[in-house]
């Protein structure tokens, strides 16, 4: 139980623009390296509108499992894997970034990617997760995803494409409604 | 009414008046008061992310509870961050281009904790304002203010091992928005933090001491509860005031509770 009480959230507001992107900010690994994949998909609100105005951060283990503790992120120096990274979407509401497949680290999990958003509009920050598709006996017995009904399962759920990209959708609200979580 | 058959109105259209937005908060605000003091609603201590007053959130906002999980390895731990990715100029607004920019100097400082009173130490924090004519170096901010050619309102900073920040800048002006009919934000200043564990990211707004758009602006008043709005805002601190250069404000930011097992040599400070 926490001592103190946290801080409310706001809005990231529409003028973020200038201010928290950078400079390869979405390339976790850099383009085209061996091993790399695509993380994709749009966002969208509960009329299926694409939302221009949203950033999104990934947080995740590298290949092996492994979670890294290294400096570098902002800087992105080409070859240290931070395991961070920020994407702002476009004015068609779709986001891209570029790492790798994230390893199990904890034996019998299954592995997934954090992922935080934030928009204009949505007055907090949201968590969520996106698995990868691969291994559906890990999946169906994950503490999460089991305990979800099916229907909505499939929200944290990546679809693999033909060259190996992620293709993972956010619907904010409505049909087919992102699952988002809450750790407290 | 399904969210889809709501009438909406574009956060651009500004059809609303300020009474009406303001009687819509009204309402809401009474319905939390009367329920928590019927014991039928906890004190909130975050906004609503339901809240209609703030039209673009009306279809942004998620209609389904927030599941419930315990965090996992990967949550229990946040990016890191050091001097390769932040120098230390970059926490002083005032020194980006080549005159002084326009406004009041001040210094706002203060600590990033847990929710344990522990201090978040080394760690990322992001700061972006609009100028002291209320205008953003973003190309959608279309106010008809004076872009300030000596101030872009952009800052980083690492805390340091007590959790303390701190930054140099122009204090802010209000700006208008398109909500409803002449909306205007209370002067704020952007927050990104990290804390330890990815679970405690946070982005808030800043505000100063006796705005007086405060109760007319429902992004602060998306917060019910008051004592959870007043943390929010700033403080004016003499002691942090220097002579004849800046005046000074302190805000404390508590992060929620970390997950991670603490060893008690790291808690050595608390
Ligand atoms: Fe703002």
């Amino acid at each position: 139980m926490s001592k103190l009480i946290a801080t409310p959230g706001q809005t990231v507001g529409p003028f973020y623009g200038y201010a928290l992107p950078f400079p390869k900010d979405s390339e976790l690994v850099p383009p085209g390296q061996g091993g790399s994949i695509r993380v994709h998909g749009t966002v969208t609100d509960g009329r299926g509108q694409p939302i221009p105005d949203c950033l999104l951060e990934i947080w995740q283990a590298d290949e092996h499992g492994v979670i890294a503790q290294r400096t570098g992120s902002l800087t992105r120096d080409g070859h240290t894997f931070t395991g961070w990274g920020r994407a702002a979407v476009d004015d068609d509401g779709h986001y891209t970034f570029t790492t790798v497949n994230p390893g199990v680290t904890e034996e019998g999990k299954a592995p997934f990617i954090a992922v935080v958003v934030f928009a204009r509009g949505l007055l907090n920050k949201l968590h969520t997760r996106v698995y990868l598709p691969e291994n559906p006996e890990r999946l169906a017995v994950d503490g999460l995803l089991s305990d979800l009904p099916a229907e909505r399962r499939g929200t944290l759920i990546a679809e693999r494409e033909e060259d190996g990209s992620l293709l993972w959708n956010i619907r904010l609200q409505g049909e087919n409604e992102t699952v988002f979580l809450d750790f407290s | 009414m399904t969210p889809s058959e709501q009438p909406v109105v574009s956060s651009d259209a500004a059809a609303n008046t300020q009474a009406e937005i303001s009687e819509d908060m009204r309402v809401i605000h009474s319905a939390y008061e009367t329920g928590k003091a019927a014991g039928s609603l906890s004190e909130e201590t975050q906004p609503r992310i339901d809240f209609p007053p703030y039209r673009s959130s009306i279809l942004r906002h998620p209609t389904k509870d927030l599941r419930h999980t315990d965090p996992e390895t990967i949550e229990l731990w946040s990016p890191a961050f050091g001097h390769r990715d932040v120098h230390k100029l970059e926490s002083d607004l005032t020194i980006q281009h080549n005159g002084d920019p326009l406004g009041e100097r001040m210094i706002v400082r203060g600590r990033v904790l847990d929710g344990d009173g522990r201090p978040v130490r080394n760690q990322l924090v992001e700061v972006w304002q609009a100028n002291s004519a209320g205008r953003y170096i973003h190309k959608r901010d279309q106010h008809p203010a004076p872009i300030d050619p000596n101030f872009t309102g952009v800052g980083r900073c690492l805390t340091g091992d007590d959790g303390s920040y701190e930054f140099i800048t122009i204090k802010p002006g209000p700006y208008p928005w398109k909500n409803h009919h002449n909306a205007w934000r209370p002067a704020h200043i952007h927050f990104s933090l990290f804390g330890t564990d990815f679970t405690q990211r946070m982005i808030t707004q800043m505000y100063f001491p006796g705005d007086p758009l405060f109760a007319l602006d429902p992004i602060y008043q998306s917060i019910t509860d008051q004592k959870a709005r007043d943390r929010l805002v700033a403080q004016y601190d003499h002691d942090v005031t220097q002579h004849e250069w800046a005046t000074g404000y302190t805000w404390d930011i508590v992060l929620s509770g970390s997950n991670r097992t603490w060893m008690d040599t790291e808690e050595d400070d608390k």
